[in-house]
């Protein structure tokens, strides 16, 4: 158990209801026209809360597509988050400040940009840390395989995070690899590997703390595995039913870490439902706040497709842009 | 008619103003001398790839480099194509600019997701928030007798995924100018180098740093009444197609486009009106390469101006054949001449 005070406990309970009220948000945005493929992260909560607690100010985030809890913990706007995933490129340019990249939907992709970012830190000598995200399914790309070996071939200042949530789309994780673990595959490439039960917050946190902070004094990478699980599709387009059996999923449903965390913090009286009412409303309020900060987004206009293609737009470019906007406007 | 031999007089009169000092380089040396010029300017200037450092490249691209800046800025990457160009996206985006090597074209399929998935993609998709000004340098096309995998062309694969700039010198001066201007660009720059020629001739080029800009062609020789429209290793073809064609009295003018994206349209539909005919050469197999686009372009500005349809030489719709069969693949002289003559003919 790590040493954090109640008013940091009672942080993450607070980060995760947050969560699960946007992503709830969401999905009823989606239903009714106003968002569209959505993948929800319900369930993995506590990975997200976790790591995010335990990073430095400066430390980047390589997201894969299913961290937007910890992009917003790590100060992208919600509003962005949401623009995004409702098809508009705005969402993914966040302020300078905001040391974040952008989501990368090629499965597994993302590892490799972990290890590059954790190879520049400590080239640059900037002190911060790289921490990446993927899911189990990412494991089975050879990307994932390339970045643990760069990482630790050069002691990029990175921490990799695999959200195991059992699910790839239809597969499971026992068909994604032979592998008691996928920590485990950390051990070839001279890594550590860790394995956690992600849904214990206390654990994710535990566990990330002490992998970032060994790479911020130059030793290396680590490999962190969270175990935890999809309550949610795949994304707004899948219909788990399909393959997933319903009682794996309902006992899963009692393993849900915000559940979890409440029962903790209501034990050590740390927690009250008054406390919980103010909670809720505040969470609705933001996630109301910043559906309002969507939809009062300006549309992007058609030629915003060519402007960020290069820095200086070449005449090829600029002849098509020009006949999309004569095309809009007649 | 213009002078034989025009092509080393005439590009070092473009060039070269005559005070400037020069040196006598090969390709693989200017890409050389490029790279270690803009890594003594800007420290933020990495070279990574397969035998970059300790070997200096195995065309020695890199010969000298490690010696110089240290392994922490001349990096001998693990063998994976696709680490090099994943982790150049990294350190690009956080304010390096590395120069990656892909040892043979040929090897780039693994990198593909890198390079089409996030190098082309990272401005636009963040509004430019996050960028890519990195360069990967790529050997390619044939003539060297080597075995599968090493003599490929792909520069129509790059063509059609935007966001890339896709640079192609011919000569030592415009590899050294070219590659200087690629590592200063903002964009990621696919700089192909011709290795066919890497060390076929010298020429002077200056001693110090200079760029070429990127999108603008270059007549490599002067003529009225064809365009060779070629670049990299075609374009020494094609200068040698056109002496043998000016003793038959047939003037032809070359069009080393050096940049096929952005494409100096400008200079090569000059070029067409002016002399009504045009030819196109590459190595790469005929459908669907950048030809294509070549062709498609004239017609849409300067169909009327045409005296012929626009001829191809090019390679065949193959795969790359073995040492054997590789002067028959490669476009020749011979065939040249013969696309020429049926545009004379037409």
């Amino acid at each position: 158990m790590p040493e954090l005070d109640p008013s940091r406990v009672r942080d993450l309970y607070r980060d995760m209801i947050m969560m699960r009220a946007f992503d709830d948000k969401a999905l009823k945005l989606q239903r009714q026209g106003r968002m569209g493929t959505w993948p929800p992260i319900k369930g993995q909560e506590a990975v997200q809360a976790g790591v995010a607690m335990a990073m430095g100010e400066d430390d980047w985030l390589i997201p894969a597509f299913r961290e937007h809890g910890v992009m917003v913990l790590r100060g992208v706007p919600l509003h962005l988050v949401y623009a995004y995933w409702a098809g508009d490129e705005r969402g993914s340019s966040y302020s300078e400040d905001v040391r974040c990249f952008p989501v990368a939907v090629p499965v597994g992709s993302q590892w490799q940009h972990g290890a590059g970012v954790g190879l520049s830190l400590k080239l640059s000598g900037d002190d911060a840390v790289a921490v990446t995200f993927g899911g189990d399914g990412s494991t089975s790309e050879g990307d994932f395989h390339e970045g643990l070996n760069c990482a630790g071939v050069f002691d990029a200042r990175t921490v990799f995070v695999i959200q195991n949530n059992q699910w790839a789309i239809s597969v499971p994780l026992h068909q994604q690899t032979r592998a008691e673990t996928l920590a485990q595959k950390a051990h070839a490439y001279g890594i550590p590997g860790i394995q956690v039960d992600g849904n214990d917050v206390f654990a994710v946190y535990a566990a990330a703390d002490e992998a970032i902070q060994r790479a911020r004094r130059g030793e290396g990478p680590t490999l962190i595995e969270a175990v935890t699980y999809r309550l949610g599709d795949h994304t707004t387009a899948d219909d788990a039913s399909r393959y997933r059996a319903e009682e794996e999923l309902k006992e899963w449903e009692g393993k849900d870490p915000i559940l979890r965390l409440r029962r903790y913090l209501e034990q050590k009286g740390l927690w009250v439902e008054d406390q919980e009412v103010v909670l809720q409303e505040e969470a609705h309020k933001w996630v109301d706040d910043q559906v309002k900060a969507l939809e009062e987004m300006p549309p992007q206009a058609p030629e915003e497709m060519f402007t960020s293609m290069y820095a200086e737009m070449p005449p090829h470019l600029s002849e098509q842009m020009q006949s999309l906007v004569e095309e809009v406007r007649s | 008619m213009s002078a034989p031999g025009s092509q080393g007089a005439e590009g070092r009169a473009l060039h070269a103003v005559p005070e400037v000092a020069t040196e006598k380089l090969t390709i693989a040396q200017a890409v050389r001398d490029a790279m270690l010029l803009e890594m003594e300017r800007d420290e933020k200037v990495l070279v990574l790839g397969e035998d970059v450092g300790v070997d200096g490249g195995v065309f020695r691209a890199t010969d000298g480099l490690i010696e110089r800046f240290g392994s922490d800025r001349v990096i001998d990457m693990p063998l994976a194509e696709s680490s090099i160009i994943g982790m150049s996206v990294g350190l690009a985006a956080t304010g390096f600019r590395p120069v990656a090597e892909i040892q043979f074209m040929g090897f780039v399929y693994p990198a593909i997701n890198q390079l089409f998935g996030h190098a082309a993609r990272m401005r636009n998709r963040t509004r430019g928030r996050l960028t890519c000004p990195m360069v990967v340098r790529m050997p390619y096309g044939g003539g060297i007798h080597p075995p599968e995998h090493h003599s490929e062309s792909y520069e129509a694969l790059f063509l059609n995924t935007p966001g890339f700039k896709v640079v192609i010198p011919s000569n030592p001066h415009d590899a050294k100018g070219l590659l200087t201007a690629a590592i200063r660009d903002e964009d990621p720059v696919l700089f192909m180098e011709p290795k066919r020629i890497y060390r076929a001739f010298r020429e002077a080029v200056p001693a110090d740093s200079f760029a070429v800009p990127i999108g603008k062609a270059h007549i490599a020789r002067t003529g009225t009444d064809v365009t060779l429209i070629a670049w990299g290793s075609m374009v020494r073809l094609c200068l040698d197609a056109a002496e043998v064609m000016a003793r038959e009295a047939i003037d032809a003018e070359v069009v080393d486009l050096r940049t096929l994206n952005p494409l100096d349209r400008e200079t090569m539909i000059e070029s067409v009106v002016k002399t009504g005919r045009a030819v196109v050469v590459h190595e790469a197999p005929r459908t669907a390469g950048f030809g294509a686009e070549i062709v498609t372009q004239i017609n849409e500005h300067a169909l009327l101006q045409l005296e012929a349809p626009v001829q191809r030489v090019t390679g065949f719709d193959v795969i790359f054949p073995l040492a054997h069969n590789e002067k028959h693949y490669l476009p020749s002289r011979e065939r040249i001449v013969a696309a020429v003559q049926s545009t004379l003919h037409f």
